[in-house]
């Protein structure tokens, strides 16, 4: 059956496209293309000249030390965050599938993370875990007598984005799974119940296995969201600091842009981190999705 | 093997109670048909004895123990779901094996039985595929595999043919007919569909707002209905029924055969005339004004027009039925 709609009108389709065309072209394709341009060139730090260096901004670049333990930084923040976030709410949506009385009320609750913005919710956390007056650090230094200081230890305030990272992003991933586990239709647990599977076996033998696809879609824009979604969290609390240890991709990409107003540089760095996302959305979407396909 | 005893099995969600009382001794290797509209309570009756319903009352027992408390595993049975509920990850022998391999039951053995279900059910060829790929009568008879291949003491099945087309649900009943006389295992077969219970059960529960309001065989609840609920439910069209001194007198439609109008019994204002070929129906009203609805199955070759008909019945397929209570009173 034909399901795409025809026009009759030659320029409707199009103007119908357009904002949508109209706001990429503007918002990604033309900065996208700014920072290609930018990334072969050198630039004085008042913006005053710029000179066509070819590649040397990537050579400098992969020479670095600094950028390469950037790398680093952002594999262990994104597996941190998509791992813990994924499993997290997963748990959060197993449970709250259970819950009979009171639904509602609890769903809505585990909703409210996501409408904090990233940058409130940094600001949130960096006062919950302020080295001197954070009450969470109240609790850790008095109860655990556990040391915490983010401000100078790179480990705690590695801990820190990523536990505010997930959850400002535990809503989204939770909606997912609530809505994928009611799509798995009741008799099939009945059934397996009957086959003689108990709760834990039913959920990895039936449940988990359907929910795979929701699981994948998340994987992706989980990794997405640490790589990028991030930022507002980490400028609001650590700044990618102390040193570099909270200094993921993009954020470096800020800091020597804006900061150490080294333009072609962090031309360059975007450009690698542009290629790196597409690569890992190819690789994920080309190997794993297969495996979950049923 | 064995037989199932419900014993004044009772169902209420809160305050409301939706199974009054259900009595019935079953005997190993019975097919019984649990027959009603919908909202009867006939699934729900079927999930208790499954266990996937607390049994708010009463007491169900399987092979003479009482499953009461018994989580559904352990209670030695096997569900045929109306969506058939496979798995859709996994291959048919995966489904089929599914439930074996949690029982730890060795590999040797299960192969064997999921190629004996296999072959009893002509599903050899598909055994690599997932449900996706089948039909619907090959899921449907997956979905038996799965059942069969437990060995339970009980099959359960819940309106299993009403997701295929007309054709596939006749086919599918002989096939398990066929099954049951070939296994021999005690069968409980819920359905709203009458011809269906007619033509599979050995005996049939007829339901009506949780109460069972008729246990017999199906020739036998066909002959003597205990309620008008039964009368008007079995039998297409329904029995007639028309009030007459106080009393309510019942007439299955094929038993109204045409006469002179001095023989009149009865005679019919015609509504709505169908010839089927084997035989005609006709619908109308009676004739003295009262709004009683009538039908009658008339012999092929019999003048059918509109018009009045006369009709008279014989004394013995008379039934007479209390028109406050709505039982059974005579013959």
């Amino acid at each position: 059956m034909e399901k795409r709609v025809v026009y009759r009108s030659a320029w409707l389709p199009y103007a119908l496209v357009a904002p949508q065309l109209a706001i990429t072209l503007v918002f990604f394709f033309w900065p996208a293309s700014q920072a290609i341009w930018f990334s072969f060139q050198l630039q004085d730090a008042f913006g005053q000249s710029s000179s066509f260096v070819g590649l040397q901004n990537f050579v400098a670049l992969f020479k670095d030390p600094n950028y390469r333990d950037s790398f680093t930084v952002t594999a262990v923040f994104s597996v941190l965050v998509a791992g813990i976030g994924i499993a997290l709410s997963l748990l959060l949506a197993v449970m709250a599938d259970r819950v009979v009385r009171g639904s509602f009320a609890y769903r809505t609750l585990l909703i409210w993370p996501y409408a904090v913005a990233a940058a409130v919710a940094g600001v949130l956390y960096a006062f919950l875990f302020a080295p001197s007056i954070g009450i969470v650090t109240y609790v850790l230094k008095g109860w655990f007598g556990m040391d915490w200081n983010w401000v100078l230890k790179g480990d705690q305030a590695m801990a820190l984005v990523v536990i505010a990272a997930v959850w400002n992003h535990i809503s989204y991933n939770f909606l997912f799974f609530l809505a994928g586990l009611q799509s798995i239709p009741r008799s099939l647990i009945e059934a397996a119940a009957i086959d003689g599977a108990g709760p834990t076996r039913r959920f990895w033998s039936i449940v988990f296995p359907l929910l795979s696809p929701t699981a994948f879609f998340l994987l992706v824009v989980n990794v997405v969201y640490a790589f990028f979604g991030t930022f507002g969290i980490i400028d609001a609390t650590t700044q990618g600091g102390p040193a570099t240890s909270t200094q993921i991709l993009v954020y470096k990409v800020y800091h020597d842009g804006v900061k150490a107003a080294d333009l072609g540089g962090s031309s360059a760095q975007s450009v690698v981190l542009m290629a790196v996302v597409i690569a890992l959305t190819v690789v994920q979407f080309r190997y794993i999705e297969r495996k979950v396909n049923y | 093997m064995a037989g199932v005893s419900l014993r004044n099995v009772l169902k209420s969600y809160g305050e409301l109670q939706v199974i009054h009382g259900v009595s019935m001794e079953i005997a190993d290797g019975e097919f019984i048909v649990i027959l009603g509209p919908s909202g009867c309570g006939k699934s729900t009756l079927l999930r208790m004895v499954a266990g996937l319903e607390v049994i708010s009352g009463g007491q169900i027992a399987i092979g003479g123990r009482v499953v009461n408390e018994l989580e559904p595993k352990d209670r030695d049975i096997a569900m045929v779901f109306q969506n058939y509920a496979l798995y859709p990850h996994m291959s048919v022998y995966e489904n089929m094996a599914y439930g074996l391999r949690i029982r730890g039951l060795p590999k040797s053995e299960i192969d064997a039985r999921v190629q004996k279900a296999a072959g009893i059910l002509e599903l050899g060829q598909y055994l690599e595929r997932k449900p996706r790929a089948l039909s619907g009568g090959q899921r449907q008879r997956v979905a038996m595999g799965r059942a069969i291949v437990r060995e339970p003491q009980v099959f359960l099945f819940d309106e299993p043919l009403s997701n295929l087309d007309a054709k596939l649900r006749v086919q599918m009943r002989g096939e398990l007919q066929a099954l049951h006389r070939r296994l021999g295992t005690t069968s409980l077969f819920v359905t709203h569909d009458q011809v269906e219970a007619m033509t599979l059960a050995q005996r049939m529960i007829v339901m009506n707002a949780g109460r069972a309001e008729q246990i017999g065989a199906p020739l036998e609840v066909y002959a003597r209905p205990a309620t008008t609920f039964v009368a008007s439910f079995i039998g297409s069209p329904p029995m007639n029924l028309i009030p007459k001194d106080g009393k309510l007198l019942g007439v299955r439609p094929e038993h109204l055969e045409p006469c002179s109008p001095a023989d009149a019994m009865l005679t019919i204002e015609l509504d709505l005339i169908e010839p089927l070929g084997s035989d005609t129906l006709v619908y109308g009203h009676i004739a003295d004004g009262q709004s009683v609805r009538l039908a009658a199955r008339l012999h092929a070759s019999a003048p059918a027009q509109a018009g009045k008909l006369p009709v008279r019945y014989a004394p013995q397929h008379v039934h007479w039925f209390d028109p406050v209570t709505g039982k059974r009173i005579g013959p």
